[in-house]
């Protein structure tokens, strides 16, 4: 069989867990899945990253949570979501259903409250965790932790000790260093690191003349975001060992290989979702088909190959 | 499985009513499984708006495949669709979201011939109600809100037992709203219908709760993916006897339309 004919390899080795291919939700743009079984296969994805979910239901923030800007969208949900005990009852079953990874997202106003959700997942069919210590979109705590280097080391190392699965850290950008938060996390312990989260930003209504979001602020995602977060994620490969998923305004399958040559192991894709909701299953296939043209016989060939 | 996708309609008419508000047929593969109140998420081609708009259906032939549209020019994207021309291709996903009852739980139509149905509108809340009173069977009587100039009259008049209109400047039927309509009326119906700005929702809600009546509000609320997933479209909405005992639900998926007592409004 000449090198072409192979079937391009898409599997990727992530903190320890085989993922079919590098393609996967971001956190809180894909609900734990239910809402897009109608419109892709979930078999198809490498993984899927569920909502944030925290040791107590939250209610989170009031409306207008959302406001479209150019290129992006803010958003200030505020990580609503039903709390550990339904999630284990009704979200990890249905997954159970799928050939597909599972990673947890975890959400928490203190360290108390990571540990009270690692905990109660440590018996759970789960593959990784994925530690939000940076969404902005709540008052207590949440952010202050990324955007602290020592806090950071704190709360990475205290959940990692509670933890059965591998712990990824989700960081923020609304930072001056991140490389410095990146290390921090790595020496607590972390087995990956994913970059990143959403940027701080706001909108005027000129019609009333106040801030649109009900909360004032909110956390700005896609297309907009990308080349900071690409730079997030090239700046952070050069320094740690641990793999790095990318995220950030990830649209189509260019995006997400310009991301892999930054150094990402893995991307997640967010706001496209909303734009197509089968644009993962498109991104995978646009991989594929690189691979295939270039004669690549896998892609991990090219994690981090931009730094040569 | 067969997935279901972004779909390409194709534009048939896109035409002016009023100066702000536009009409849009759209020819599409199919629109079975429509019900009145249901909406299709509309994108943009211009790649800097991302998210979709969330379009009521008005009206949806079977026989002929189209969906009928009916939209306010209100900023960037609604513009872009009033610039759209004839036979040019758009982006929809749907139908979405929860639509109003038209049969009862044993599959018998919630109205019956003889029975007195209140249907309200206001503003763009108006068009998915046209759809609404095409299928309700009963003595259905439309009370319309407007600013300054209505829409669809005519095709109102055609299925209901009676249209009254209120435009705020008076240049069309009563000076007033349509809780002006609503006080002066002597309405008695066995059920209330409405879909329209929130103040309105509200006091429509107010008077049928007085009555004991049984509503059905729609809802709007600023939306993203409009399939369930984001959580940027709640509503509060009650869940209990007591005031603690409310939850936020997902007008895209569990609405965007609801039963009356159950919304809350702020
Ligand atoms: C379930 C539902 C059904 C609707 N049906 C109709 C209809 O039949 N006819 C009609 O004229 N309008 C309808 N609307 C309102 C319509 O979606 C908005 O007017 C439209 O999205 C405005 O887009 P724009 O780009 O012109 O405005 P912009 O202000 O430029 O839009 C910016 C962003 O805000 C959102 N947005 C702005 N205003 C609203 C609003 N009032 N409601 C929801 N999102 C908003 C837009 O979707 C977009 O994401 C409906 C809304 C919902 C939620
Ligand atoms: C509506 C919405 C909800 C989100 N909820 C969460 C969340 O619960 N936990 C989290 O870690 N990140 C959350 N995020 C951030 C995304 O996972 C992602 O990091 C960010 O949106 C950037 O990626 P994108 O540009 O591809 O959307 C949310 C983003 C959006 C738009
Ligand atoms: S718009 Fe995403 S949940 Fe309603």
């Amino acid at each position: 069989m000449s090198k072409s004919e192979k079937r391009p390899n898409l599997a990727v080795k992530l903190s320890g867990v085989e993922l079919k291919n590098p393609i996967m939700p971001a956190s809180g743009t894909f609900g734990s899945g239910k809402e897009f079984d109608e419109y892709l296969d979930l078999n198809r994805l490498g993984m899927v990253v569920t909502k944030g979910v925290a040791d107590v239901p939250w209610k989170g923030n009031a409306t207008p949570r959302v406001a479209e800007t150019y290129g992006g969208m803010l958003n200030s949900v505020g990580l609503q979501n039903p709390g550990i005990e339904h999630f284990i009852r009704e979200d990890i079953p249905f997954l159970q259903n799928y050939n597909t990874r599972t990673m947890v997202n975890i959400a928490g106003r203190s360290i108390e409250e990571y540990v009270r959700v690692v905990t109660a997942l440590q018996n759970q069919p789960v593959d990784l965790l994925e530690l939000n210590i940076s969404c902005p979109n709540i008052k207590e705590g949440g952010v202050a932790f990324g955007t602290d280097v020592d806090m950071a080391y704190r709360v990475t190392k205290k959940v990692k000790e509670a933890s059965r699965q591998p712990l990824i850290v989700k960081l923020s950008p609304n930072v001056t260093d991140i490389v410095a938060v990146a290390k921090a996390c790595e020496a607590a312990g972390a087995d990956g690191i994913s970059l990143i989260n959403t940027l701080l930003g706001m909108k005027m209504d000129i019609k009333t003349r106040r801030p649109l979001l009900a909360n004032t602020f909110g956390g700005l995602s896609g297309p907009a975001i990308k080349p900071v977060a690409l730079r997030m994620v090239y700046q952070v490969a050069k320094e740690i060992k641990i793999p790095i998923i990318g995220i950030g305004g990830i649209t189509t399958w260019e995006d997400a290989l310009e991301f892999i040559l930054a150094g990402a192991t893995a991307v997640q894709v967010g706001t496209a979702n909303f734009r197509n909701p089968r644009v993962m299953v498109e991104i995978i296939e646009g991989l594929e088909n690189y691979l295939k043209e270039e004669n690549i016989d896998g892609i991990e060939e090219l994690i981090g190959a931009g730094h040569e | 499985m067969v997935h279901k996708s972004i779909e390409k309609a194709l534009i048939l008419k896109n035409q002016a009513l009023t100066p702000e508000i536009h009409e849009m047929v759209l020819g599409v593969k199919t629109t079975l499984g429509v019900t009145p109140g249901q909406f299709i998420n509309l994108y943009c081609k211009d790649g800097s708006r991302l998210l979709p708009r969330p379009i009521s259906i008005s009206e949806a032939d079977e026989k002929g495949g189209t969906l009928r549209l009916i939209y306010k020019v209100l900023g960037k994207g609604t513009e872009e669709f009033a610039n759209l021309q004839k036979y040019e291709e758009i982006d929809y996903l749907g139908p979405l979201g929860k639509g109003f009852t038209l049969e009862k739980d044993d599959g018998k139509t919630e109205t019956q011939e003889t029975q007195e149905i209140l249907i309200i509108g206001g503003g763009v809340g108006v068009p998915p109600l046209l759809e609404l009173s095409k299928q309700l069977k009963g003595k259905k009587r439309v009370l319309l809100g407007f600013e300054k100039e209505s829409i669809l009259i005519e095709d109102f008049k055609k299925v209901a037992t009676e249209v009254a209109v209120a435009t705020t400047t008076g240049d069309e039927g009563i000076k007033g709203t349509v809780m002006d309509l609503l006080e002066q009326g002597a309405y008695a119906p066995k059920k209330i219908y409405s879909c329209g700005p929130k103040g309105m929702l509200k006091a429509v809600q107010a008077w049928g709760r007085e009555r004991n009546i049984p509503m059905e509000l729609s809802l709007e609320e600023r939306m993203a993916c409009g399939i369930g997933a984001c959580l940027v479209c709640t509503c509060k909405t009650k869940e209990g006897p007591h005031e603690e005992d409310w939850s936020y639900k997902r007008v895209c998926k569990d609405g965007p339309v609801f039963k009356g007592d159950e919304v809350m409004f702020e």
